[in-house]
């Protein structure tokens, strides 16, 4: 953060820490939904973890995973329309 | 949150403006997973090979009736706090 407090950037400059920027909330994303994914899908799948993932856990990991992926995408569109709406009232 | 404007990306418009949406879209998703961490505690049961429609008018009403609760919390604590009462 020092060098943003030292004059101006470049465009090429400016362009670079967008990008990072993008980057890095990006990544954050996606290890908030891995940790998330992981914690709730050990809750539904591994009721007593035994000495290895059998296939019918492993199995029910992969369809959480993707049950928990379209319910984000659920509440995301919710969310989205809901705002929407609340916009339109005001 | 830090306050952008004590950098001199604050005096840089273009930076200013792009990091206010990036901002807001952080929120945004932030939000988003909050939502589905309960909701998906409340609706979904045992994850099948699709979400059934049970399930998907359980997280839709979810995300809908917790908006609705901060909303009607948020007024009534407003309506509170022009009393003068509830907090002593």
């Amino acid at each position: 953060m020092d060098s943003l407090s030292t004059g101006s950037l470049s465009g090429a400059q400016k362009e670079e820490l967008m990008d990072q920027v993008k980057q890095q909330i990006a990544i954050a994303n996606a290890q908030e939904l891995l940790t998330k994914m992981s914690e709730k899908c050990f809750k539904k799948c591994i009721n007593k973890p035994g000495t290895a993932l059998d296939n019918s856990e492993q199995k029910c990991i992969a369809m959480c995973m993707d049950r928990y992926m379209d319910s984000w995408n659920l509440v995301s569109r919710t969310y989205s329309s809901r705002i929407q709406r609340e916009r339109n009232n005001m | 949150m830090t306050d952008l404007s004590d950098f001199s990306a604050g005096k840089d418009s273009e930076l200013q403006d792009f990091l206010l949406v990036e901002k807001q879209k952080a929120q945004f998703h932030a939000q988003i997973h909050e939502f589905n961490d309960f909701c998906w505690d409340k609706c979904v049961d045992k994850p099948g090979s699709k979400l059934d429609s049970r399930t998907e008018t359980c997280l839709t009403n979810c995300v809908e009736r917790f908006i609705d609760v901060s909303l009607l919390i948020t007024n009534r604590f407003a309506q509170m706090l022009e009393k003068g009462g509830g907090m002593h």
